[in-house]
């Protein structure tokens, strides 16, 4: 039940190495909503604190997770929310 | 590398409106969610866009994920810069810098 679950933290470990890293399965509240997948494991939410994204802008730092998760995103994740934060980041 | 003909159909958007945002449903009728937050952060900031929707044309639906080189909608762009999608947008709305941004860009209110 939880494959993409793990597809997703493997992939963001490997990449990222993050110091914090949490993955939460939304998919329940989007149930017979446009986009939700019988299979489940449709909607994520992530919040990843990594030392790769210093010094880089929001944007650079989402393009980098939407990259790594590319191929989940295109066939599998609906609906993608998160929080990507350096570790020193002031807006944290 | 000749770029896709929809191209030029943004660029005329962006260069005609201060602000736009390419999301799902219309501005009155979002159909997902992140588009709507959006909507309503530029709504609480009393300014003008104009929103078109990706649902109505796939070539746009397409054709913007590959300018922005970012795959997700909504997309929020000010004075022809992409800012960024929901998430961010919400983000930037939460701290203050989002009303920066349209002050410093002379982006005014309805």
């Amino acid at each position: 039940m939880s494959e993409i679950f793990s597809k997703i933290e493997s992939i963001l470990q490997t990449r990222f190495h993050p110091t914090r890293l949490l993955i939460r399965d939304d998919s329940a509240k989007h149930e017979g909503h446009a986009g939700h997948d019988a299979r489940g494991e449709s909607h994520f939410y992530l919040e990843i604190v990594s030392d790769s994204f210093k010094g880089k802008s929001r944007v650079e730092c989402h393009r980098m997770i939407y990259e790594a998760l590319d191929e989940l995103l295109r066939t599998r994740i609906h609906a993608l929310s998160f929080k990507a934060l350096a570790a020193d980041s002031p807006k944290n | 590398m000749s770029e896709p003909e929809i191209f030029a159909t943004i660029r005329s958007d962006l260069a005609n409106n201060d602000v736009v945002l390419y999301m799902k449903g219309t501005a009155v009728f979002p159909q997902c969610g992140f588009s709507a937050a959006v909507v309503q952060v530029l709504n609480s900031l009393d300014v003008t866009f104009k929103s078109v929707n990706v649902l109505d044309d796939e070539e746009i639906r397409q054709g913007i994920k590959q300018f922005a080189n970012w795959p997700t909608i909504p997309q929020l762009y000010i004075k022809g810069e992409f800012i960024g999608g929901c998430d961010i947008i919400r983000e930037m709305y939460t701290s203050g810098e989002l009303q920066q941004i349209m002050a410093d860009k002379g982006v005014k209110a309805a």
